[in-house]
């Protein structure tokens, strides 16, 4: 696999340099890693501090700015960041209105946000949490580590930051982000796999031909192997399977997610299929965002999340947001 | 008695084994995780051995202890708190005694591994690192070198079991057929540890 980087080790570190070059109006602490907006702490506002491992930009680091996060922790690639991160994080935009800290549903994740909530705690920051968990890929049972966040972060990170910028207290803005991870659900599919830079190879081997139906975000396999599907097959087996878990005859905000490394050229055709779908179950359609959101490094495929939406949700979900990589209204 | 230098030579030479056996960790980490845990745990175990040198605490229970936060602050994912949970609490029951007995630091390490346990919610059989620690724990009283063949075995018995807990959960029965890296992990902690009982002429 050709990689445009220098060496594996400094792949985070040389695009949080990039980052910050590219967007004056963040604060990019290189060193620490961590990315705030430049006007935090904002009186009165309630901050939202989220992270995870690297692979997945935009996320997280990209929805930094005004209607969205206060920070982000880029942890190592598909690795989560350290506790002492997000201490430093929360501590930066804290204003005294409290932190909420977004945390996708997985071990690492929630091991380290756990620590640091503790953490910042002992330094008299008021510290909520919320954990993103819409992937229906998954069983949610004792014998499995409960579903993984994945295209869900997105709303819940701009309905939440909407909450917060509109200077609601923290458990409001903890409230409207747990509503807006209960609404949502998500399914993934992978076309090829990831490569990561420490392994500089495809994460599993999956044969010309062949799809995997389930995955996460990770470069991980899904739950099962198919022959290659049609845009229009996939995008049966994706809604459907979203909509077993969140019948909804409420309106939806579609994510039509791409991976990394399949062109907005299908993901548009793929999204005209997933609408077809949901005219025909009856599902109507309330706002729709398609391109590379919550990504997987350079794998090749597409992830669905809805996220069933009543007034409230939908006047958080068009309030302004300026980011690197989500800007409207503003 | 074991004492301060006794525990920084087993966590360096767990750095080394771990600078030797990260390529086949991460290679391990790829078909059921995320391709990643060699580097995390080299990234980790490398700060470990640099902070010991820079440092040198001098009790055995400062020592895990600083090793243990060490890694929680360098490695994140699960590793991270995981192992530095496993070192930290192992180091505070030992306290601040500046040798302890072999049976005294069995003891402490079962507290530490009780700790992971209860962090992780994981228990033997979920394919995890802890099919490594427990029957190394319980082989630790006949001998260190007891102990290394049991973790040895523990990660090898993982092979055929379906994962409960971590990444490679989310794979169901597709997680049966491989290795636990978790497990590969912890039995290197075991291996370094015989090697450094060896090496100070223990057994």
């Amino acid at each position: 696999m050709r990689m445009l980087i220098n060496v594996a080790e400094t792949v985070v570190a040389d695009a949080l340099r990039g980052m910050a070059a590219a967007h004056p109006e963040l604060r990019v602490d290189v060193e620490n890693r961590v990315i705030t907006r430049s006007d935090a702490p904002v009186a009165g506002k309630v901050a939202l501090v989220s992270g995870g491992g690297s692979g997945h930009e935009p996320l997280h680091g990209g929805f930094v700015g005004p209607g969205m996060l206060s920070a982000a922790c880029p942890g190592e690639v598909f690795t989560s960041p350290v506790p002492d991160q997000m201490v430093r994080a929360a501590a930066a935009v804290d204003s005294g209105a409290g932190v909420l800290f977004v945390i996708k549903n997985y071990t690492g994740d929630v091991l380290n946000f756990d620590m640091a909530a503790d953490l910042a705690e002992d330094e008299g920051i008021q510290v909520a949490k919320v954990l993103v968990n819409d992937d229906v890929a998954v069983t949610d049972s004792l014998y499995t580590a409960g579903r993984r966040g994945t295209g869900a972060t997105l709303f819940v990170e701009k309905l939440a930051g909407a909450a917060a910028e509109e200077g609601m207290p923290l458990e409001r803005v903890e409230a409207i982000a747990r509503k807006a991870n209960e609404n949502s659900r998500s399914f993934g599919v992978a076309l090829s796999a990831c490569s990561t830079p420490a392994k500089g190879s495809p994460t599993f081997d999956l044969p010309a031909g062949e799809l995997e139906l389930g995955v996460g975000i990770h470069g991980e396999p899904g739950r099962e192997r198919r022959a290659m599907m049609t845009s229009r097959e996939i995008a049966d087996f994706a809604v459907d399977a979203v909509l077993e878990d969140l019948d909804s005859h409420d309106p939806v905000l579609v994510l039509v997610n791409g991976m990394g490394a399949t062109p907005l050229l299908e993901l548009y055709g793929f999204n005209a299929e997933v609408h077809r779908v949901l005219g025909e179950r009856g599902v109507p359609v309330a706002r729709t965002l398609v391109g590379d959101y919550v990504t997987s490094l350079d794998m090749a495929g597409t992830s669905v999340t809805l996220c069933r939406v009543d007034e409230e949700l939908l006047r958080l979900w068009d309030a302004p947001v300026r980011t690197a990589g989500l800007r409207w209204g503003m | 008695m074991l004492d301060a230098d006794f525990f920084r030579r087993w966590l360096t030479t767990a750095a080394a084994a771990v600078d030797r056996e990260a390529e086949r960790l991460t290679e391990l980490d790829s078909p059921i995780g995320d391709a990643d845990h060699g580097s995390n745990l080299q990234r980790g175990f490398t700060a470990v051995a640099a902070v010991l040198a820079k440092e040198t605490p001098d009790t055995p229970g400062a020592v895990l202890t600083l090793a243990g936060r060490q890694l929680i602050s360098t490695v994140g994912g699960a590793s991270g708190p995981l192992y530095g949970t496993l070192l930290r609490r192992t180091g505070k029951a030992l306290g601040d005694a500046a040798e302890v007995s072999e049976a005294e630091f069995a003891d402490a390490l079962r507290t530490g591994v009780d700790a992971v346990a209860a962090l992780g919610g994981a228990a033997p059989g979920d394919k995890t690192m802890l099919d490594a620690l427990v029957p190394a724990l319980d082989a630790l009283p006949t001998s260190f070198a007891a102990a290394r063949a049991a973790a040895h075995e523990g990660a090898l018995a993982t092979t055929p079991l379906q994962a409960r807990k971590g990444r490679a959960s989310y794979l169901g029965e597709r997680s049966i057929g491989h290795q636990d890296p978790g497990a590969t992990s912890s039995a290197l902690l075991f291996e370094a540890l015989a090697e450094t009982a060896e090496g100070t002429g223990r057994e």
